[in-house]
């Protein structure tokens, strides 16, 4: 009887040495002539803790780490594969207090399962959703996810269900299903992990969409950064194709769907929805002018439901449990769960799917545990390069989109990024400017310009020597330009973290270099 | 022609017919040839054009605007370094100096002994274990500037 043990293929852990972990596992067993099952799986999102080895003892998961490939052969021999106690071991990783206290749906699945078996997909829930779907109309679909209260979480938080209402209007013909997995924000990896740890998940979420408003074509839009997601999803694909769950009859319904990955090329402007469309069709991605919305023309000219990763891959779960268990999470007009994502100067980082009402002060240090240095955490970015800092002052506030809005923060992707005291945060705002000028897409000039000048002006406030004040003044009158007249939330949000440095961190920007 | 050999060219003219069907299939074109080749050479365009009925101003506009598209040979590995705010929260800063460092090149450079060319990324995806790197395809977290001369000096043996 052969003892099944869990290692990580997510980028993450594999960046840690997971690759070398697993194979140095294999390599013991062998030499000690024990027999072992190697499942390569998704992370469970507890990143400092990777490599993570787990080992099935009485149908429990024990958890050893960080296991270094180094210490495996030691591990092995102090009997790692009957559960034996060791330095390293962590216990039930299921009962990790950072495990126990979240509120997993989207990412009930990651971490449990090998992300590219569709029987254990289909065993632990999956594909439940999408036959409950094939049994209703196309506006009973659309009805329950606009009764789920789930809104976009690529972060402009726009009601899902209305999008696809406006899809399912538009006259029959070729409509189309993508997915924006172009995850540019740093600090955020939800998507990534969900396309690696549970690929079937986003692969069902997108079938339920073309189903439901009749679109028989999808494509993933994925940046080129993420080798490992791309191979995944390729996997489950072929695996989709070939157990009839995507094709010409999904599941014997007679209805066609088709998915196919299309890669990105290093261009953050891709999270945009419409510069993501162009690209798609080949072209140079400069965002469109709205209206027309991608709901009545999308790619190639047609009606096209865009969601974000997390967003279709939240779909399985609605359909298969039903609109009010998802609706029954959250707080205020934000439903459901958040797959947050702690990141930078923190100790614990990793993933924390919470339902929203959760505070930033527990989420950083509660899960996050405080700093990675020690030091105090002095700001936080919250929504990517384009969400506002928010001082320690600010950590009360509740994840809940509105909650952030009347603070002038966002909720985004939900990526946190930690700084300590060291931070210097005029430093940071001049790289917010610096980033848009990088990647802007210089179709308007309030971004294209305006970026630039904003490096130069932040260099000058920084080296100092002269009357800050007219420059500040002139940096706030840039923002508002830059704010009220792009086109799109690149040039309109770099503001954000510009003035909520120099608003909340002053400080900083009056000190000579 | 002069950097356009015929292997080359048969290897884009293969890539362009195979693909040229496909509807927006000018990424998936501009992916597969630089995946072969290592790079967009610029005889490869009015290939590119002529397959896909477009003008070489927009091939080459399409090549131009893409951080990912390279027009010129790069070293024999890439390195990528994150400079994005989760990086720069635990540092990466270091790193990016001593890689511009070791390596005698600012981004978009390739070292003298031609091992490495250098590149900013604006995010990995690795955001909870940076200061992150990618070589070629191989990510890397926790990349302090020792981790780093370990692995150029492994990527470098690895030719």
């Amino acid at each position: 009887m052969s003892v099944r043990v869990y290692v990580s293929r997510d980028a993450a852990a594999l960046a840690l040495g997971a690759g070398e972990t697993a194979a140095a596992l294999l390599a013991a067993a062998r030499a000690t002539e024990q027999d072992i099952q190697l499942v390569r799986i998704g992370s469970r999102g507890m990143v400092w803790l990777e490599p993570l080895v787990e080992v099935e003892v009485d149908g429990r998961r024990l958890g050893y780490g960080p296991v270094a490939a180094t210490e495996v052969a030691a591990l092995v021999e102090a009997g790692l594969f009957s559960g034996a106690d060791h330095r390293l071991k962590l216990g039930v990783v299921d009962e990790l207090p950072y495990l126990a206290k979240q509120e997993r749906l989207t990412f009930e699945r990651v971490g449990l399962i090998d992300p590219v078996d569709l029987d254990q997909y289909i065993a632990h829930g999956g594909y439940a959703g999408l036959r409950r779907a094939l049994a209703m109309s196309g506006a009973q679909v659309v009805q329950e996810v606009t009764d789920s209260g789930l809104r976009g979480r690529g972060g402009a938080a726009f009601p899902t269900g209305i999008k696809w209402k406006t899809v399912l209007d538009q006259p029959a013909g070729q409509k189309y299903v993508v997915c924006n997995a172009d995850e540019g924000d740093s600090g955020t990896f939800s998507d990534r992990m969900l396309m690696e740890g549970d690929p079937f998940c986003l692969i069902e979420g997108m079938t339920i969409a073309g189903i439901a408003v009749g679109a028989t074509q999808g494509y993933i839009y994925l940046r080129a950064e993420y080798p490992h997601a791309q191979i995944a999803l390729n996997e489950a694909l072929a695996v989709a194709r070939a157990r009839g769950h995507l094709g010409r009859d999904v599941l014997g319904s007679g209805k066609a769907f088709e998915l196919e990955v299309r890669m990105g090329a290093g261009a953050y402007i891709c999270g945009e929805e419409t510069s993501l469309l162009e690209s798609l069709e080949g072209k140079r991605a400069e965002v469109r002018f709205r209206p027309p919305l991608p709901a009545i023309k999308g790619l190639f000219g047609r009606p096209t439901i865009i969601n974000n990763v997390i967003s279709l891959a939240s779909l399985p779960v609605i359909l298969a449990k039903g609109a009010q268990f998802y609706k029954d999470y959250g707080m205020g007009r934000s439903r459901g769960t958040l797959p947050i994502q702690l990141a930078g100067n923190i100790r614990h980082g990793g993933l924390v799917e919470k339902a929203f009402g959760v505070s930033l002060r527990e989420l950083l240090y509660d899960f996050g545990g405080g700093s990675a240095s020690g030091r105090p955490i002095r700001a936080v970015q919250v929504g990517g390069p384009l969400g506002a800092y928010i001082p320690e002052s600010q950590f009360d506030v509740l994840l809940d989109y509105e909650a952030f809005t009347a603070i002038g923060a966002l909720v985004g992707h939900g990526g946190i990024v930690a700084f300590d005291d060291t931070v210097d945060m005029a430093k940071m705002a001049r790289y917010a400017l610096e980033f848009c000028a990088v990647e802007s897409c210089g179709k308007c000039t309030p971004c294209r310009i305006g970026s630039t000048r904003g490096v130069e002006l932040m260099d000058r406030i920084m080296r100092g020597g002269q009357d800050r004040a007219p420059d500040l003044k002139l940096l706030e009158d840039l923002c508002d330009t830059m704010q009220y007249g792009s086109l799109c939330g690149l040039g309109g949000m770099t503001p954000f973290p510009v003035m909520s440095a120099l608003k909340h961190f002053p400080e900083d920007f009056s000190r000579n270099r | 022609m002069a950097d356009f050999d015929a292997r080359e060219l048969a290897t884009v003219d293969r890539i362009v017919a195979g693909l040229a069907d496909q509807p927006g299939a000018l990424l998936p074109i501009l992916h597969g040839i630089q995946q072969e080749l290592g790079h967009i050479p610029r005889d490869a365009v009015p290939r590119i054009a002529a397959g896909l009925n477009l003008s070489r101003a927009e091939v080459h506009g399409v090549i131009s605007f893409y951080h990912y598209f390279r027009q010129h040979a790069p070293g024999r590995h890439v390195l990528q370094v994150c400079r994005a705010e989760a990086c720069q929260a635990v540092g990466c800063e270091a790193t990016e100096a001593h890689a511009r460092q070791r390596l005698g090149v600012d981004y978009h450079g390739t070292s003298a002994d031609g091992n490495f060319t250098l590149e900013a990324a604006y995010c990995l995806g690795n955001c909870a274990a940076g200061p992150s790197v990618m070589i070629d395809n191989t990510l890397y977290g926790r990349v302090t500037p020792e981790r780093l001369d370990q692995l150029l000096r492994q990527w470098a043996a690895l030719q």
